[in-house]
């Protein structure tokens, strides 16, 4: 894992624009949005529904490339799939037609590697998927789903995580069971984790800092640090300055931008609905 | 990086995860394959019997108390002595209508399958050939087999071409299906562990097209199968479909349903062949 060298980021996000070309136009998704997130930093992005987090995570993913601005990883611009990122998607996006075994060894398939069977095995056992490897993604539950999904991504042991929305399908007894396995796996593996979600709670509760972002064209509106010492265990969710700092950041989201002060806030800026 | 197309796409991750995938279907429902024999409990299958039971034993009564000439309808007794009696007689031509059906299938599916896994990755392409696959599966292949023949003699030449020109385009249009159910999220997926277009075609469009190419292969065969003694009929000399011919105008009655019994089980097995290769490869659809 690189990094380490004084000051250098991790993970830099330098000045991204993007425009999406549609049929009535180009469409500003990300506006001249700058992050720097440090090694081993579990860092979140909040945000009204479609001010481009999807499209700032892709970029930082190497999945399509930016109208303006760079990423970097470790110093080196990141122009493609990169093998130190893995990424989690908000449906836990398994093939149906592979076992969860099958599943997890997709990436090494790609990659033409050899799985590591003991890592594999650990994380199986590490998120209580042991024993499951041969059942279907249709035999698994939703939260058993997206743990597989997990797996997967740190299969290849990858030092930066990237997670979009992983638990926005997910009741909220399985989310705070996960948020709980989450931070338990980031507190054993000090992966560089960027996590995506519209649940400010789960934001506060996993990570280093926030990033809140402003409705489209995202920009970079405000960084909050979260103070809780780790581990955090779901009590702190129920502290008052836990509470206080929620409110903060949904107030920051909802006010803004002019274009909120309506009732559905940030609803008029999107097509999709909330999550 | 290839796959410029999806560059600037993001799977709209709100919906629900089937919801991106195309569940609209060709020619034919999946559910043709998935909901076929299998699934029945011991009781269904006893009570499957009996119905054949009774209308085979009820036949044979009927026939026998209203003295139907066998001319008119054959015992089905009579029907399977003759099968046993004449197995010699038809077998040939058995043989003769698999080998046009197996050539002329193998020929047509391979094309079917090459040509919609091609054509689907190029939408223009794929607009401008889609109404002359329509026109291919509209127009009864049948009609060719004299001009064929006029070209090709009279051997497995005319015959061959014509199951191949009716099982292809099947299997072609329900495998193209198959190819356009494209789940952004899927070759996302791919892709950020590094994918080429060769392994995203491989490892994810091929198995998410698999349930259609199964459907498509099955109704490609028993169209050939159909075309295949058609253009017996037509084309004489010999095959299952000409002996149909023969037995009727010798008007040998226990022969002639004896060939449509062996048609009967031909399409059986093909219908639960195919339907075991998706429960062994497709059932994840289900
Ligand atoms: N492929 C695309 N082509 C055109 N516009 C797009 C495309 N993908 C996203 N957009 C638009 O860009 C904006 C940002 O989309 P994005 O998916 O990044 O938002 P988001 O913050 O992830 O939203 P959500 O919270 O709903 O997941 C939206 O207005 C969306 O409609
Ligand atoms: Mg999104």
């Amino acid at each position: 894992m690189g990094g380490n060298e004084a000051g250098r980021p991790k993970l830099a996000v330098e000045g991204a624009t993007k425009f999406y070309d549609t049929k009535s136009g180009p469409l500003h998704a990300l506006d001249n949005f700058s992050i720097d997130v440090r090694d081993g930093e579990f860092v979140c992005v909040v945000g009204p529904s479609g001010c481009g987090k999807t499209t700032l995570l892709w970029s930082m993913a190497g999945l399509h490339s930016l109208t303006s601005g760079q990423v970097l990883l470790d110093g080196e611009v990141v122009n493609g799939p990169h093998p130190q990122i893995g990424m989690v998607f908000q449906e836990a996006n398994l093939l149906p037609w592979r076992s969860l075994i099958r599943n997890i060894h997709l990436p090494f398939e790609i990659k033409g590697k050899q799985p590591d069977a003991n890592w594999i095995t650990h994380l199986l056992e590490r998120v209580g998927l042991g024993g499951f490897e041969h059942k279907y993604p249709r035999e698994l539950s939703g939260g058993m789903q997206q743990r597989a999904s997990i797996v997967r991504a740190l299969s290849f042991n990858p030092s930066v995580l990237l997670m979009d929305e992983p638990f926005g399908a997910l009741d909220a007894f399985t989310r705070d069971e996960m948020n709980m396995m989450v931070e338990q796996i980031w507190l054993e593996t000090r992966k560089t984790i960027v996590f995506i979600t519209h649940n400010i709670a789960e934001a506060v509760f996993l990570s280093d800092r926030i990033f809140v972002m402003s409705a489209r064209p995202g920009r970079l509106a405000r960084t909050f640090e979260v103070p809780y010492a780790r581990p955090r265990t779901l009590d702190v969710m129920a502290e008052r300055d836990f509470f206080e700092m929620v409110n903060e950041i949904k107030a920051e989201i909802h006010h803004g931008t002019p274009a909120a002060q309506t009732p559905a806030a940030g609803g008029q800026q999107t097509v999709r609905a909330h999550g | 990086m290839a796959d410029a197309h999806l560059k600037d796409e993001i799977p709209d991750f709100q919906k629900q995860p089937g919801a991106a995938v195309d569940q609209s279907v060709g020619v034919t429902n999946w559910s043709a394959l998935t909901s076929g024999p299998g699934r029945r409990t011991a009781m269904e299958i006893v009570a499957i019997i009996l119905v054949a039971v009774v209308i085979i034993g009820g036949a044979e009564v009927l026939i026998d108390v209203f003295d139907v000439e066998q001319y008119v309808l054959p015992r089905p007794s009579e029907i399977v002595t003759a099968l046993v009696s004449d197995f010699g007689l038809i077998w040939p031509h058995l043989l003769d209508t698999l080998f046009e059906l197996f050539s002329g299938y193998a020929i047509g599916a391979s094309i079917g399958i090459i040509l919609a896994a091609v054509i689907t990755q190029f939408p223009f392409a794929e607009k401008i050939i889609a109404p002359y696959i329509l026109l291919l599966i509209t127009t009864p292949m049948l009609a060719l087999v004299p001009l064929l023949m006029y070209n090709m003699g009279f051997g497995y030449g005319p015959r061959i071409t014509v199951v191949a020109l009716a099982s292809g385009p099947m299997v072609m249009i329900n495998a193209a299906t198959g190819f356009r159910r494209t789940d952004l999220a899927k070759i996302a997926l791919a892709r950020s562990f590094g994918a080429s277009t060769l392994q995203i075609f491989l490892k994810i469009r091929i198995p998410m097209a698999m349930p259609m190419i199964i459907v498509g292969l099955m109704i490609g065969a028993i169209f050939g199968l159909l075309t295949a003694v058609g253009a017996e009929m037509v084309g004489g000399g010999f095959g299952l479909g000409n002996r149909l011919q023969v037995f009727a105008a010798n008007i040998q009655m226990p022969q002639f349903f004896a060939v449509v019994l062996v048609l009967a089980i031909l399409g059986i097995l093909i219908y639960v062949g195919f339907f075991l290769i998706g429960k062994k490869w497709a059932s994840w659809q289900s």
